[in-house]
């Protein structure tokens, strides 16, 4: 098993393999942001008390879950970095970071534009729209600091304790709505409550929240055999690759 | 028991995911108050405000209470323990409406909330108009 797992993560394996898996992220997410894109403009109903403005939803709160989502799958890879040493786990952390950080920003600006016409502001200083901005600063805080040494070992674990470090951030975000009062309202699908009373609206959500994590693997499959080719440019394996092109 | 440099490194990983959960609660309890965004009528009466400076109240807007005259409008804010004035004058966000949750912010002068904006907050439930109909109708019957 272990043999196996070693196998599967050494990068020329990974090179290797990612290119099949690709299209079987990239698909999935064309589809199901298209049928999540109508299902959530079109077949949803408006709501009873934002009409139309809601609609932003369904893509602000997949944006937010997988602002979170990238967040974990950083400090877990990193922390596998650190104990086993796992190169691969370190450019699934690197290469996940940009990413992670965009979808963190599209959760804030979509949070704002929406906030506008319903609360009457575009931000406020509530614990979450806070915690979740320290999130957006630590995704940075990681790719200063990864991109802060020369020698790229020390890159890999320097900012995978960070990862870890802010990895507190993260119950913080969750929980900021329940336990202070703010300003944002508290989760609308949670593991034991789920307070989207329409079934299209909660099939929109759904659609739209799988189309993006399939987005992450595409795009963190494909970056991440760039970034192998980079780390592993003076092995056999790749110099053969470019001498066949 | 021989302890291996990985088992090592597993310790030391774990030991920083301990400590830095345990600074987190004791720095979030610390600065729990500081949190609050906004206090309840409730909060106003037993005293927990800031003294002398403004603060944002929150809470339903009392059915019936709303009053224009112009750009004015003065209504009141109620937990259903405790209730306050409020007086402001500017414009008020789409969801402003009676029975609907807003936060203010201003300061207290001669017991009437003097708001310099209102924001209007709504819950985590979506459905279409006529389920909330429906509901509204089922639970006036009751």
């Amino acid at each position: 098993m272990w043999k196996w797992i070693q196998a599967f993560a050494s990068p020329k394996n990974f090179y290797q393999i990612s290119q099949k898996i690709i299209p079987w992220f990239l698909f999935p997410f064309i589809v199901l942001t298209l049928v999540g894109l109508y299902w959530g403009l079109i077949v949803a109903p408006i709501d009873y008390q934002q009409g139309e403005s809601y609609r932003i939803m369904f893509i602000h709160l997949p944006a937010a879950w997988m602002s979170m989502f990238i967040y974990l799958v950083l400090a877990i890879s990193g922390g596998i970095g650190l104990i086993w040493q796992i190169k691969l786990a370190y450019v699934v952390a690197k290469v996940s970071a940009p990413i992670g950080a965009a979808f963190t920003f599209l959760a804030l600006v979509t949070g704002a534009v929406w906030g506008k016409p319903m609360w009457g502001t575009w931000w406020v200083w509530d614990a979450r729209l806070t915690s979740e901005l320290i999130l957006l600063f630590l995704y940075l805080a990681y790719m200063s600091l990864n991109n802060a040494f020369d020698n790229p070992k020390t890159a890999s674990k320097a900012s995978s304790v960070l990862a870890i470090v802010g990895l507190v951030n993260l119950p913080i975000i969750h929980y900021s709505v329940k336990w202070w009062n703010t300003l944002h309202q508290g989760a609308s699908v949670s593991v034991n409550k789920v307070a989207i009373q329409d079934a299209d609206m909660l099939i929109a959500l759904l659609l739209m929240g799988m189309a993006f994590k399939f987005l992450y693997g595409t795009l963190m499959l494909m970056r991440a055999r760039d970034e192998v080719l980079v780390t592993e440019q003076n092995s056999s394996w790749v110099k053969k690759i470019i001498m066949e092109q | 028991m021989i302890v291996t440099k990985r088992q090592n490194r597993m310790t030391l990983v774990a030991l920083l995911v301990i400590g830095v959960s345990l600074a987190g609660y004791l720095g979030l309890k610390a600065f729990n108050e500081n949190l609050l965004y906004f206090f309840s009528p409730t909060d106003v009466t037993e005293g927990k405000i800031p003294k002398g400076k403004g603060f944002r109240l929150g809470g339903m807007v009392a059915k019936g209470s709303v009053k224009r005259d112009g750009i004015k409008v003065m209504f009141d804010i109620t937990d259903y323990a405790n209730t306050f004035r409020i007086s402001y004058s500017g414009i008020l966000p789409d969801l402003f409406k009676e029975g609907q949750g807003i936060i203010t912010t201003g300061s207290l002068v001669n017991g009437v909330f003097m708001a310099t904006e209102v924001l209007a907050k709504h819950d985590e439930n979506y459905m279409p108009p006529e389920v909330a109909d429906a509901l509204e109708k089922a639970k006036n019957k009751q």
